[in-house]
């Protein structure tokens, strides 16, 4: 599963001081929800990612407990202030123990 | 067959197992509700839950919560088979107390988000959305 799961996360490359951002993140992952049966009618076990989170220099924005009724490929979006110049890391939590990260560093000005 | 008294009870109990079969498939629901809230009294207030009214496909529905002072948000599809689906946390660089996603909805249904505000207290936002391809696989 960890091999074709690819964050991508939309961040402006800069802002001004103290202004809320908003963030827009997308994950590959075909979140298996357990609901379902393959051909021969056995059920496909849950395969999800089950946690979300952002943090921005360390601090956090925004942390999400995601079950199986998460669609295809999660997405988020939210907002998020920024009150200095430093780096948003997001962190994507999987069922099978994987960790999928990805940083974005923001500029003010 | 003749009708006894003890076939009568029987006949009443399993009547009452069919009338309670709504009741427990929703209970799921009622202790997710109840573990967020510890039991606490849930009203209307500061939340807003954006969803579409008719969704054609179940797989990707998208919808949105908000809300002024919530610090955590939970969202629940009352009609799902699990009805679970996310809780939003917010931190302290939040700028806002909102979110969007996209979820699935196994039918038609209501879709509920309740907020906890920062006071302690909750409430409680739903919204019916109307599934024309259910999104479970089944």
């Amino acid at each position: 599963m960890a091999s074709d799961v690819k964050p991508r996360v939309k961040v402006p490359k800069s802002a001004a001081a103290g202004e809320a951002i908003v963030i827009k993140t997308l994950i590959s992952h075909k979140m298996e929800s357990g609901q379902r049966k393959d051909a021969d009618g056995n059920a496909i076990p849950r395969s999800i990612i089950n946690r979300f989170t952002c943090d921005f220099n360390g601090e956090s924005v925004i942390d999400v407990k995601m079950e199986a009724a998460i669609s295809t490929n999660p997405y988020f979006e939210f907002e998020a202030m920024v009150p200095e110049a430093g780096e948003f890391k997001f962190t994507w939590y999987d069922d099978d123990g994987s960790v999928y990260e990805d940083s974005k560093k923001i500029a003010i000005g | 067959m003749e009708m006894t008294r003890r076939s009568a009870i029987a006949m009443g109990a399993g009547a009452l197992l069919i009338a309670g079969l709504p009741i427990r498939v929703s209970a799921a629901a009622e202790d997710a509700i109840a573990a967020f809230t510890g039991g606490a009294e849930v009203g209307a207030g500061d939340i807003t839950l954006t969803a579409p009214e008719i969704a054609e496909n179940g797989n990707t529905v998208p919808i949105a919560v908000s809300s002024g002072t919530a610090v955590e948000i939970l969202v629940l599809a009352m009609g799902n088979p699990t009805p679970g689906v996310a809780t939003f946390k917010f931190g302290k660089l939040a700028a806002s107390r909102s979110a969007s996603t996209r979820i699935r909805l196994a039918g038609t249904q209501d879709v509920v988000a309740i907020a906890k505000m920062e006071d302690g207290s909750f409430a409680q936002a739903s919204s019916t959305v109307k599934v024309t391809i259910g999104g479970c696989g089944g």
